[in-house]
């Protein structure tokens, strides 16, 4: 899949961060879309299901783990990317548990990042094609 | 608290020289002093009361052991006695009824009835015969006394009043002590005349001398009056006034206690005589009849004092090895309330450093993006005014912002919030890896650094990457520590643990070494003797990870001559890494 084709969701309370992460994005032909907290996210998810969706795991309202969990339940097909901004790889790890792609901490490398996305669009790809059949 | 508080300033390697002080000395020497006083009360008392009972009741049988064989040897002696006079009393009696007053008159008569009664019972000295007048008209012995009159002595009154009679001990005539024994007797045609015998006292010093008594102990006779009748060793010579007063009468044997005139504590036994105006009085000094006692009082006390001596050494045996206990479990629990202070009070720090970290993560991320987001503006515009100036200042600020990031990311290695990864591996190749980080630098500053490996080491599980990291800060140490040409030594070697096998790792340098105040503090958290360049959190960070992996670390340090820092890890893993 082209990288003009990700949908990518963009979830952090942080607004200057998260705001200037997806210009960067835009920038590299990505398109992300941006909310601020658990809720919108969980509303943007079942209003248009991203590719990928990069999560900040300390959030006022819902946090970012409850978050990954109800969509892993909705919406099992988006990729989670979780971002911990207090370095604990225990969340990470607790994330990957629920469901996650991978875990990053702030501050971010972008290169990084995309390159998170890439792979977790490739591993989607590749358990569509995979559980297809099995589906059909 | 406020000591526990003050204690907690001090880092882990003092603590065991700190509990002494936290272990008040006077409190254990008073409470020894209390559990001893109440052993030996507990103890002493029952002995003491058991002790002096037994006292008295051994001095009290020991008494009645010497008292009844006094007791039971007067009565027998003055038995002895009564016989002696009622025997003597009883043949002059028969003589007088069984004779006529003319064959009593007789000379060579009384002389025959008086060689037979000297042959029969020994003690007579003579025998005489005494009209109604007083007249001695008859008279066998060894004195001139035929024609003596005895009409005005005392004895032929009282012979005359109750027909016989047993005089005192008196010298009379014969001029030396001698008892008479005389009888009245009636003719049908009432005349009376007295037969009268004189008996030699020397019978009664026989019969005292049969008493068998010690040379300290005394026997003798003595009157109503109080007069001597027999010689004493002690209390007067014959017919001289007794020394002390009569006790009271009674013809039954009795003993009682009482201060001789010679000052001595005696026992004195007596009886009086029924039939005669005596007393036999015998006496022993308390001294000699209670040597017996005194030996066994001897060996009482000696036993008690060894008892005594027993109690008080077991009590302090025992007490010495409660309070060592005591003072063992006391010392363990206050090394344990430190340990647990001090680990919260890094913990505490490491929550804040977490804190700490987070609040600065995601202003740095907001800069490092923005900054990004510059270097991206940049990098799509070929011709962007000053654009290589403006590119400097855009990746000066992101080294800044990586700085950063290594350093919120140490914090929050300090604050445990790294994961633990626990495998099987070699630390002696550790070591040597971590050891060729730095090889570049030791080789430039001419740092010689050795490893000594235990060819034998065993395998280990722990955390790789937090080892090294570990060993890391100890290498950086020691290369900051010592000189250009220094030297730097890693000893890894096998140990026995406290739980089992273990491996210790010793890190040595010939450095500047640190003081003892330095010491004090190395292993707290943002402690730092790199004045602007160290974060302080190296040694606190490599203590939290050690004792993390259930090992132990500790350090020595002279200033001039040098530090080691040693390490010992568990070959296994312990819960706490759970």
């Amino acid at each position: 899949m082209n990288a003009k084709d990700w949908k990518i969701l963009l979830v952090d309370d942080e607004h200057e961060f998260i705001t200037t992460l997806a210009e960067r994005l835009e920038l590299r032909g990505i398109a992300a879309r941006v909310v601020f907290d658990g809720e919108s996210a969980l509303e943007a998810v079942a209003a248009a299901e991203p590719h990928v969706m990069v999560l900040d795991v300390l959030m006022p309202g819902i946090k970012g783990l409850e978050v990954l969990e109800r969509i892993k339940r909705t919406n099992p097909k988006v990729q989670v990317l979780l971002l911990t901004g207090h370095g604990s790889t225990r969340d990470g790890i607790e994330g990957m548990r629920l469901g996650a792609f991978d875990y990053m901490m702030k501050p971010l490398n972008i290169d990084t990042l995309i390159e998170k996305m890439e792979s977790a669009i490739d591993y989607a790809a590749k358990a569509a094609k995979a559980s297809g059949p099995a589906g059909a | 608290m406020f000591k526990l508080k003050a204690l907690l300033n001090h880092p882990l390697h003092e603590l065991t020289s700190d509990v002494d002080e936290a272990v008040s000395p006077e409190r254990y020497t008073l409470l020894r002093r209390k559990i001893i006083a109440l052993m030996m009360a507990a103890s002493l008392i029952p002995l003491s009361v058991m002790a002096v009972l037994n006292y008295f009741e051994h001095q009290s049988a020991m008494a009645r052991e010497i008292q009844n064989p006094l007791r039971v040897l007067v009565n027998k002696t003055k038995n002895s006695f009564e016989l002696f006079l009622a025997e003597r009393s009883s043949t002059v009696s028969l003589i007088a009824s069984a004779y006529t007053y003319a064959e009593l008159a007789d000379e060579r008569k009384l002389a025959r009835i008086f060689t037979v009664m000297k042959k029969e019972f020994e003690g007579f000295v003579d025998l005489g015969l005494i009209d109604e007048r007083g007249t001695q008209v008859n008279y066998v012995g060894p004195y001139e006394l035929r024609g003596k009159n005895y009409a005005e002595q005392r004895w032929f009154q009282e012979v005359r009043l109750k027909g016989k009679y047993v005089s005192d001990v008196f010298m009379g005539f014969r001029k030396f002590p001698h008892v008479i024994i005389a009888v009245q007797h009636m003719t049908e045609d009432g005349r009376t005349w007295i037969l009268r015998a004189t008996l030699d006292t020397r019978q009664f010093e026989r019969i005292i001398a049969s008493m068998s008594l010690e040379p300290d102990a005394d026997a003798f006779l003595v009157n109503a009056q109080g007069l001597m009748q027999t010689s004493s060793n002690y209390y007067g010579k014959v017919l001289e006034k007794l020394s002390f007063p009569l006790p009271p009468q009674t013809f039954e044997p009795a003993v009682l206690t009482m201060t001789d005139p010679l000052g001595r504590e005696v026992f004195l036994a007596y009886a009086y005589f029924p039939e005669a105006d005596f007393a036999l009085m015998a006496v022993k000094p308390r001294g000699s009849a209670l040597k017996t006692w005194y030996t066994v009082r001897g060996d009482l006390l000696f036993i008690f004092v060894a008892g005594v001596a027993a109690v008080l050494f077991a009590a302090m045996r025992v007490t010495d090895a409660l309070i060592r206990r005591m003072k063992e479990a006391e010392e363990r629990r206050e090394l344990a309330l430190r340990q647990v202070e001090h680990s919260q009070k890094l913990s505490s720090i490491g929550r804040l450093a977490a804190g700490v970290a987070h609040e600065i993560n995601n202003p740095l991320a907001i800069i490092n993006e923005k900054t990004g987001l510059m270097q991206d503006i940049i990098a799509m515009q070929p011709d962007f005014p000053a654009r290589e100036k403006i590119v400097a200042q855009v990746e000066s600020v992101l080294r800044a912002v990586e700085r950063c990031r290594g350093i919120t990311h140490r914090m929050l290695g300090f604050a445990r919030r790294m994961d633990v990864s626990i495998e099987e591996l070699d630390l002696g190749e550790l070591i040597a890896e971590t050891a060729g980080f730095l090889s570049n630098e030791a080789m430039h500053r001419k740092v010689e650094v050795s490893l000594d490996l235990d060819p034998h080491l065993p395998r280990i599980l722990s955390d790789r990457s937090q080892l090294q990291q570990v060993f890391l800060n100890l290498f950086n140490n020691a290369l900051a520590a010592v000189a250009d040409g220094g030297r730097i030594t890693a000893a890894v070697r096998p140990v026995a643990g406290s739980g089992g096998e273990a491996v210790e790792v010793r890190v040595e340098d010939n450095g500047c070494g640190m003081s003892e105040e330095t010491l004090k503090h190395v292993f707290e958290p943002f402690f730092t003797t790199k004045k602007g360049k160290g974060t302080g959190l190296g040694l606190s960070i490599t203590y939290g990870i050690i004792k993390r992996l259930g090992g132990e670390i500790a350090v020595e340090s002279t200033q001039g001559v040098g530090t080691t820092l040693t390490i010992t890890l568990p070959r296994g893993q312990r819960e706490a890494l759970a």
